[in-house]
């Protein structure tokens, strides 16, 4: 009797198709496909809409002068459509940045993953963490009104605005993510690896640098394409301290406008919506999005190729 | 002169010596006063219930209880023929491992090719010369019976290896630093019957290069593999004697009991 009841109560004994359970599934099915169809139609929204707006631009300014032109002054009267000033900017600012980011993150990592005790670890984490969640208008404003005029004291001759100073501290901006993501994958690593290391007679570095990482490769390949990522998508940084001409060069002592930089730049201003200098920042936008898509599917491959197998 | 010939003998036989060797996880007493030795060129076995220390004692043989912060040791292993306390804190745990390596419960290859796996410990000792890893690197694989199965991929990934060639690709990692003592951590638990077969063929092979000290849980693999045995139970060490006498004839009944399956 009691079991009969139960039975009929949690909809169990009977053999056979269970239309309102089918329902259930169904329908949390069909909420996690909708979950993840957003992300992937907005991604398609976003292109797509660069391109519509490309569209217009490349009616009237042809793709050779685009890529070719050495001067991006939509603006003057006499207007040139070259990103390859624009280019440059976010390039010389990015390399910079990096520069200070890999290197100092992945040192922090292998510090923080493999000799620091278990006290510091705890400490320093936090503080790196803090260092991520600082406003990029604050470094902005740390690299023109306090690295910049450091910096002069050892270049005189460097300008108010330079790539320079925007590299360094857009670099020292990306470091908690380098390490934090670095140290991530190095502490994944097991410890019967790093045991196995150990027993053969290897030192704490040899052991860091001969097994951990390499075992890690794919995690850390990770972090370094985030940090690069995140170097030339940068925004507030450049637009503050590096200036906002666009200047065709490769010398990082000189002011110039990166890619991020320009979009903004126009965006605030009042320039008629419909007009070819409107137009541009949607020509540079789709470049832009190209230039991270490129390093996206470069991370994506060495992951696959290096998949960590323990 | 009598007994210093004596000693001398004595020194020649063991290749280490336990004395009243205790170890502690932070408060916690793991090992309780060990004495026990090891012949020179035979293989010990280590047998116990799970948890008694038998993992725990090996491991103070290659000092890896160090990595740990809040480990203490207390005691003495000597080392022969140098006579040296290996758990003194003067003498360095990579001096140590550099003479006594050690083979993992489950096979842990380096993400780096075959031939790098092997190579490791003789790069470790700074040792370049191509020629000379080659060698060592060839003589480890035939030792470990891997040769024939590999000499022509050594540049394959390890992990491309079965679970078996992985533990005897360890095994030959570990013997290329040509060690004095080699430590096996129940190096057949992660392992199928046949390449258990083919690893316990082995370490009765490895018997007339190297000490060896193994922990297992298979009692059958103890009685088939070593010349003595150490029956350890909740950190001490119960009874130790040749394999034979353990598995016959034991003198402590908590020895029986657990050998004849009515406990453990």
């Amino acid at each position: 009797m009691t079991k009969k009841s139960l039975n009929e109560a949690s909809n169990v004994g009977k053999l056979g198709f269970s239309f309102r359970r089918h329902l259930h599934e169904k329908f949390i099915e069909f909420i996690l496909f909708l979950s993840a169809t957003l992300s992937i139609a907005i991604m398609l929204a976003i292109i797509a809409m660069l391109l519509k707006e490309s569209w217009v631009f490349f009616q009237q300014v042809s793709l050779w002068d685009f890529l070719t032109d050495t001067q991006w002054t939509p603006l003057f009267d006499d207007a040139h459509y070259g990103i390859l000033p624009l280019v440059s900017g976010t390039v010389v600012s990015s390399l910079i940045a990096l520069l200070v980011a890999l290197p100092l993150g992945t040192i922090i990592a292998v510090y923080l993953s493999e000799f620091a005790p278990f006290t510091v670890r705890e400490m320093a984490k936090p503080f790196l963490e803090l260092l991520g969640g600082v406003p990029t208008v604050v470094y902005g404003y740390f690299a023109l009104l306090f690295v910049t005029p450091l910096l002069q004291i050892i270049f005189p001759e460097l300008p108010g605005f330079s790539l320079l100073s925007a590299g360094l501290v857009m670099g020292i901006m990306i470091i908690p993510y380098v390490s934090s993501m670095t140290e991530d994958a190095m502490r994944a690593v097991p410890m019967n690896l790093r045991e196995g290391s150990y027993a053969m007679g290897a030192t704490r570095f040899q052991t860091a640098i001969r097994v951990v990482m390499p075992a890690a490769f794919s995690g850390i390949a990770a972090a370094y394409i985030l940090g690069i990522s995140r170097a030339v998508g940068e925004t507030m940084v450049v637009a503050i301290a590096a200036g906002m001409q666009p200047n065709l060069t490769w010398n990082p002592m000189e002011p110039a406008a990166t890619i991020t930089a320009y979009i903004v730049q126009v965006s605030l201003g009042d320039l008629p919506h419909g007009s070819i200098g409107y137009q541009t920042i949607f020509a540079a936008g789709l470049t832009l999005l190209i230039l991270t898509l490129i390093f996206n599917i470069i991370g994506h491959v060495l992951r696959k190729k290096y998949r960590e197998i323990y | 002169m009598q007994t210093a010939r004596e000693e001398n003998s004595i020194s020649i036989k063991y290749k280490s010596e336990v004395k009243n060797l205790n170890f502690y996880y932070g408060a916690f007493h793991a090992l309780k006063n060990i004495d026990m030795a090891l012949h020179d060129k035979k293989i010990t076995a280590l047998i116990g219930p799970s948890g008694c220390g038998k993992s725990t004692f090996l491991r103070c043989f290659n000092r890896m209880h160090d990595l740990y912060p809040g480990n203490r040791y207390d005691g003495q292993i000597i080392l022969h023929p140098d006579d040296v306390n290996i758990l003194e804190q003067n003498v360095d745990p990579i001096e140590v491992r550099m003479r006594i390596s050690m083979v993992f419960q489950k096979p842990n290859p380096f993400p780096k090719s075959i031939y790098e796996n092997v190579a490791y410990g003789l790069r470790v000792r700074g040792i370049k010369q191509r020629a000379i890893l080659d060698e060592r690197v060839e003589l480890a694989l035939r030792n470990s019976a891997l040769w024939d199965e590999v000499k022509d991929r050594q540049n394959d990934l390890a992990f491309n290896l079965s679970g078996g060639q992985q533990q005897r690709l360890c095994i030959a990692r570990a013997l290329a630093t040509e060690p004095e003592i080699l430590l096996f951590d129940e190096p057949t638990s992660a392992l199928d019957p046949i390449a258990t077969a083919s690893i316990e063929e082995l370490i009765t092979d490895l018997k007339n290069k190297v000490t060896i000290l193994i922990v297992t849980h298979n009692m059958q693999q103890a009685a088939r593999v070593s010349d003595y045995t150490a029956y350890m139970y909740l950190g001490e060490l119960i009874e130790f004697g040749v394999t034979d006498t353990i598995f016959i004839k034991p003198k402590n009944k908590q020895t029986e009991d657990y050998i004849t399956g009515r406990f453990g």
